[in-house]
């Protein structure tokens, strides 16, 4: 049975809860399902922030992510995939990124959604731009964001 | 080629695309930032520290000895932080 993942780039809000639904339907072949939710946090670096603005290359967001995602399919034995990440200005408390994974056991759905988190903070091509008192500032990548996608790298 | 520029770099140089003809000497995504940062004060500023800029050529990543003969698109960003 081949897997097809689902992938929005979209500025608009989701629902975890009906991407799950969507994703099972009326399966009961399902065992697992793993759900990761990225929220814009209302303080970076102990400093309040207004808004997140998120640019991203149309075209290549699609691109990128789907290559990830055909490695995750490749990798694990999974029955589903869902993977939407928005644009543009969100609030504190907002969605950002969603992942769904669903396997029969949850090892594979565990696995597979913190792969596809890890490469999609590094490789994934989307910036984050903050709002706050001070103005606006681009968000700085993470080192350690790096480490913990190389540790997914097959030797 | 298309060019385009992305968060940063698309501030700093001022625009987000533009079409460029790099003499044929220049052969790879290193050569081309070399040749852009001599376009100007804003490619200078925005290439200013080579080694943080990331590429892609025709929407996936590459490394800056990638030679770029035949590419459509290129784009210059800063590492990404998405997710």
């Amino acid at each position: 049975m081949s897997v097809t993942a689902t992938i929005r780039i979209q500025a608009g809000d989701f629902d975890a809860a009906q991407e799950i639904a969507a994703l099972t339907g009326d399966r009961t072949d399902i065992g697992a399902v793993v759900t990761f939710s990225g929220i814009c946090r209302g303080s970076e670096n102990g400093e309040p922030i207004a808004a997140l603005t998120l640019e991203h290359y149309p075209g290549m967001a699609e691109a990128e992510i789907g290559r990830h995602a055909d490695e995750a399919l490749s990798r694990w034995p999974l029955q589903g995939l869902t993977i939407i990440h928005r644009f543009g200005r969100i609030a504190p408390g907002e969605n950002i990124v969603l992942v769904v994974t669903a396997s029969p056991h949850r090892q594979a759905a565990f696995e597979a959604a913190e792969f596809l988190m890890d490469y999609l903070k590094t490789n994934a091509p989307f910036w984050k731009r903050e709002e706050s008192e001070k103005g606006a500032s681009w968000i700085e990548a993470r080192d350690h964001d790096d480490a913990a996608a190389a540790r997914w790298t097959k030797s | 080629m298309r060019v385009k520029y992305f968060a940063w770099v698309r501030e700093r140089v001022g625009v987000a695309e533009e079409t460029v003809e790099p003499p044929a000497d220049v052969r790879t995504v290193a050569d081309l930032i070399g040749w852009l940062s001599s376009r100007g004060e804003t490619y200078a500023h925005a290439f200013e520290k080579p080694k943080v800029i990331r590429a892609a050529i025709d929407q996936a990543h590459v490394k800056p000895d990638a030679v770029i003969s035949g590419a459509r698109e290129i784009a210059f960003f800063p590492p990404m932080t998405g997710g």
